[in-house]
């Protein structure tokens, strides 16, 4: 027991690393095409209106979708940003938050659904969602440098790796958690699988997931800030430079930031859950 | 009458939950029972070797306790559940044989089901929910539209169609659910367990609303009850279940009179009209009767006339009833040459009861001797024998539209 030599797991580790890499280089150069376009193109976009012009635009989706507390709430919040100078880096960060989003739940909704509607994939997808949501943040970091290099693509890999668990979980519930009698009614009716899924299941899901949604945002927002020791740059790089630099002003500022936004992204994505709930009465 | 044409035939009908199901089937041919293969398979009965035909536009009620395996026999009639044994016959096609495409051509085609929790879309308006069937047929809105109002109006929901389900009452729910299920127009209604979420008296409007709609739709339904008052009145004929078996299967009449065993007659002993029929509602016409200034002769030849073994006895003017005479006292009376009958007859053997008496009390006195119905003046109204309880209870199941 006592002369059996440590297993290589790391080297192991590092082997399969470096021959996915290889392997799988067509894809990553995909990953991070789309990724830097959708950033690039938020932050452009963005970065083109004036932070006045935005600001508003925002206080008015926020007041359409949930209501005029939560609009004020985000005026007055940006503003805040605004005035502290962090304006630049707020935006990459949202660039960064809303891409990665938008990656995990193209990838996390398909694969909610068929883990919703097949019992086996369930049962081998569940562990391996358990397995990455209590895997530390810090370790996705470590895989995405090899494959994408320092810099925001990388830090979006390991954020949407980080936050794809509650889309792919929260769409599969949602399915699962229908009435059985409104699958058998949707059976009984004749309805092929293809429609019992448009009409009656990811209807009645769509809360549910909408929740799941929420959660991969706010996910991905916490991850952003920790990948900014990969790069990410953004709120978390300024947060990152704070510590580096012993500088706990410029870090509150910073955290503070994110806090805002953090708060401003729950409360709406959480109303269009709601308000998809609420619609029919 | 000719020969009823088959509209569903269940042969041999096995369901069996758990894995491997097919040993169940097997212990059960076998002569073993549900809990004794529960006990050593863990695998479920829900229906065990069931067979019987629904006749073409019949009303054919499947009534058993919970657990008898009613419910699960009606998802086997259109595979929402697999039988593990058994086919299923209807318009000579094997429903058990069908694909998926063929099963869910049947689906459309022949079913409609209503739903013991309604089974609602909340996400849909009524109408949307009532066009569904006909929206997956893929009919074009344009044509579904007018289908869909026209079945909301069968039930009585007209302008209801822009509401959300979660806006209407249980009893309006159901109705919806009933509507989705007659928008598609089909042969057979499947209704599992559909009234019993309501409560009595929107229960009881509904009931009668589908015996007044099955008559102007002529549908087959296949009606799924644990209640037997509502069995006997919606049922033209009645399948009792127990523990997955068919126990009886018999008309309302037949199940009243000739309970096929204790378990039957159990459930008829407890039936529930009993309480809610008064007298009034149930007895006959008192004819004949027997005047008090009638000879003993006379009332002989009335008695012979209407075959009867007694007669009551009444004032000539007012009908206030005086006694019960028997044909053997009456004959004694002739012998001996009496001239009146007023003091022949026994008032103590003869039972009264009054107008509003419900008739779940008037059972135990009808044992031998009719039971004469009064008003409060002591007028003789009507008469109860065992038959009149029996018959009008019935009637009852059949004719109260």
């Amino acid at each position: 027991m006592f002369n059996i030599p440590k297993l290589p797991l790391a080297q192991w580790v590092d082997a399969a690393l470096a021959w996915l890499t290889a392997a799988i280089s067509p894809l990553t150069r995909a990953f991070a095409g789309f990724v830097r376009l959708g950033i690039d193109g938020i932050v452009s976009g963005l970065g083109f209106l004036p932070p006045i012009v935005l600001i508003l635009l925002i206080g008015a989706l926020a007041w359409w979708i949930a209501n005029r507390r939560v609009a004020i709430f985000s005026v007055v919040g940006l503003l805040f940003i605004w005035n502290l100078g962090l304006w630049q880096p707020t935006l990459s960060t949202i660039a960064l938050v809303l891409v990665s989003t938008l990656i995990s739940v193209m990838i996390g909704a398909p694969l909610g659904i068929l883990a919703g509607l097949s019992e086996r994939f369930h049962r081998v997808v569940t562990p391996i969602l358990d397995f990455m949501q209590t895997m530390p943040a810090f370790v996705y970091l470590i895989p995405a440098i090899p494959f994408f290099g320092l810099g925001p693509v990388a830090a979006s890999f390991a954020t949407v790796i980080f936050s794809i668990p509650p889309a792919i979980r929260l769409t599969s519930l949602g399915i699962r958690q229908i009435d059985k009698e409104m699958i058998e009614a949707s059976d009984a009716f004749g309805s092929t699988r293809m429609q019992k899924l448009t009409k009656v299941q990811l209807p009645l899901a769509l809360p549910t997931i909408m929740a799941g949604i929420n959660q991969t945002i706010m996910l991905s927002l916490s991850m952003v800030v920790i990948a900014a020791m990969i790069g990410a740059g953004g709120l978390g790089g300024e947060v990152w430079r704070a510590i580096q630099r012993l500088r706990a002003g410029q870090g509150v500022e910073a955290g503070l930031a994110v806090v805002i936004i953090a708060m401003i992204l729950d409360r709406i994505t959480q109303n269009i859950a709601v308000s998809k709930k609420t619609i029919p009465s | 009458m000719d020969e009823p044409k088959v509209k569903i035939r269940i042969e041999g009908l096995y369901k069996v939950f758990g894995r491997a199901p097919h040993r169940g089937v097997e212990m059960l041919r076998a002569g073993k029972s549900k809990d004794e293969i529960l006990k050593k398979t863990k695998l479920a009965v829900g229906v065990a070797d069931a067979s019987f035909d629904v006749y073409d536009g019949e009303t054919l009620v499947v009534m058993g306790l919970s657990g008898s395996g009613k419910s699960t026999l009606v998802r086997c009639v259109n595979r929402l559940m697999e039988p593990t044994a058994g086919k299923i016959i209807v318009d000579d096609i094997d429903v058990t044989a069908l694909d998926e495409a063929g099963l869910r051509e049947i689906r459309r085609k022949k079913f409609g089901m209503v739903f013991q929790s309604f089974a609602l879309f909340p996400h849909k308006t009524v109408l949307e929910n009532v066009e569904f069937g006909l929206d997956i047929q893929g009919v074009p809105v344009e044509e579904r539209r007018p289908k869909a109002t026209e079945a909301l109006k069968q039930v009585g929901l007209d302008g209801w169609g822009d509401y959300y389900p979660q806006n209407l009452s249980g009893g309006m729910k159901q109705r919806v659910g009933l509507a989705r299920a007659l928008a598609v127009d089909p042969d057979v209604l499947l209704m599992d367990e559909a009234f019993s979420a309501l409560d009595p008296l929107i229960r009881t409007d509904m009931q009668d609303e589908l015996i007044a709609l099955e008559s102007r739709v002529k549908k087959t339904i296949l009606f799924i009850t644990h209640d037997l008052d509502e069995a006997l009145k919606m049922g033209d004929r009645i399948v009792l279940m127990r523990d997955g078996g068919v126990v009886q299967i018999g008309t309302p009449e037949e199940i009243l009179t000739h309970p096929a065993d204790e378990y039957v007659s159990r459930f008829v002993e407890n039936v529930d009209i009993t309480k809610v029929l008064v007298a009034s509602d149930v007895m006959k016409k008192p004819k004949p009767v027997a005047f008090v200034h009638d000879g003993p002769r006379t009332a002989l030849h009335k008695m012979k006339e209407a075959g009867l073994s007694g007669i009551f006895v009444v004032q000539s003017d007012n009908w206030k009833l005086v006694g019960h005479l028997t044909a053997e006292r009456a004959a004694e009376a002739a012998k001996a040459g009496e001239r009146w009958i007023e003091h022949l007859t026994t008032a103590e053997a003869c039972a009264t009861v009054p107008l509003d008496e419900p008739v779940r009390q008037i059972f135990s006195k009808v044992s031998g001797n009719p039971v004469a119905v009064i008003d409060s003046e002591g007028a003789l109204k009507g008469v109860i024998v065992r038959g009149t309880v029996i018959a009008a209870l019935s009637e009852r199941g059949e004719d109260n539209v």
